[in-house]
């Protein structure tokens, strides 16, 4: 597992019913490229996040496919409906196996 | 078809300026509150009128990046530091937070370094180091490396908003006086001082670069060019590279004085740590 890897983001605690509210996320992510070694001559291995998906209440928002040549702390900004209270699950996937999630509700009012 | 080329000509000039350069009289608003972009200068800085944040000469896709503490990248690195904060290191079995609980106690630190203690010089990296050799036992932290920059933006992300205020009278005053004349003196093969490029041509371009005054109100500071924090020493040192000088020490007597000289130059200027550059 890659470290310092910290997931964020940003979402409006409130929204009324029907809204189209935008969404921002970030994670701190080193992106180790494969190609490096460490300080005894071995590959340090390869660690990518290939795929970011968003949902709400179960329901997929958004499902992203990142290729290889993505940034170092990738940030991503959308919008989304909220027809009712709930939660939007954020999870990152990395090349390793490791699955990295956070969580944000949002009330309605 | 002449004039008709010129018009275009013209035309196509203009927008390219307004891609380019932010508008006039933007303001820097984070979190609803207005940080101070241009004030006038202070007595001591007599070559001009009016003190300008670095923030004003910047694209306004840079700019925007500010505004907003989330879209701000710097602030990766000040959440690195909140961890490192709590984490224990060193022989003495301490952490930061052993001794300062709250990290916001800070606030009013950084407008107000460097500053002269016991007659020798000190910035806010040499404040974190003696933390960490005498208190905690623990190595000291390289000038520009990241655990450095990460800890002194989230120290100085504590005093945003207030207003530069370094001393540089009394005891400060032959630091300042050595500061003054490394600004006016010119080195390196291209023979130039810090004031041909940042008092006699700010905001005019050089080749690609949009002069700013090199205010240091900001550091350290997130470049695009190269996504990480920046000390304000290593900006120097990039600076005197630039114009084929051999740079001096990072944290040597040279750099922290011209660094004293240069906050006394922003005065009244926002602290704006962390900000974003290109």
């Amino acid at each position: 597992m890659a470290s310092g890897v910290k997931p964020r983001v940003k979402v409006p605690k409130k929204a009324t019913a029907g809204d189209v509210i935008t969404i921002k996320t970030l994670i701190s992510h080193k992106m180790e490229s494969g190609q490096r070694k460490d300080g005894d001559g071995n590959l340090v291995p390869r660690s990518i996040i290939n795929r970011f998906t968003a949902d709400f209440n179960g329901q997929n928002v958004i499902d992203v496919l990142i290729e290889p040549a993505v940034s170092t702390n990738p940030f991503f900004e959308f919008e989304a409906v909220v027809p009712e209270a709930g939660e939007f699950q954020f999870t990152w996937y990395d090349d390793d196996g490791t699955v990295y999630e956070t969580g944000k509700k949002i009330a309605i009012g | 078809m002449m004039m008709t080329k010129t018009l275009l000509g013209a035309a196509c000039l203009s927008v390219f300026a307004l891609t380019v350069h932010a508008e006039e009289g933007a303001k820097l608003i984070i979190d609803g509150e207005e940080l101070t972009i241009r004030a006038n200068a202070p007595a001591h800085a007599e070559n001009i009128d009016e003190v300008s944040s670095g923030w004003i000469y910047r694209s306004k896709e840079t700019q925007a990046l500010q505004l907003d503490d989330f879209d701000n990248p710097a602030f990766v690195f000040v959440d690195q530091a909140i961890d490192e904060w709590d984490k224990v290191d060193g022989s003495e079995g301490k952490a930061c937070s052993s001794c300062h609980e709250n990290v916001e106690d800070f606030a009013g630190l950084r407008p107000t370094l460097p500053r002269v203690d016991d007659g020798k010089l000190v910035s806010m990296e040499n404040l974190v180091n003696e933390c960490r050799t005498e208190r905690m036992g623990a190595e000291p932290w390289k000038w520009s490396k990241g655990k450095m920059t990460s800890m002194t933006a989230l120290i100085g992300v504590q005093s945003r908003g207030m207003p530069v205020n370094v001393a540089i009278d009394g005891d400060a005053a032959p630091f300042w006086d050595k500061g003054k004349e490394l600004y006016y003196t010119r080195v390196g093969q291209l023979d130039m001082a810090c004031s041909n490029c940042h008092e006699d041509n700010y905001d005019t371009m050089i080749r690609a670069d949009h002069l700013s005054q090199g205010q240091i109100n900001g550091f350290p500071t997130y470049r695009l060019k190269n996504a990480k924090l920046n000390s304000s020493h290593a900006r120097f040192k990039g600076c005197m590279s630039n114009i084929r000088a051999e740079p001096y020490k990072e944290g040597g007597p040279e750099f922290q004085a011209l660094e004293l000289y240069l906050a006394s130059r922003g005065q009244g200027l926002s602290v704006e740590t962390p900000s974003v550059r290109n």
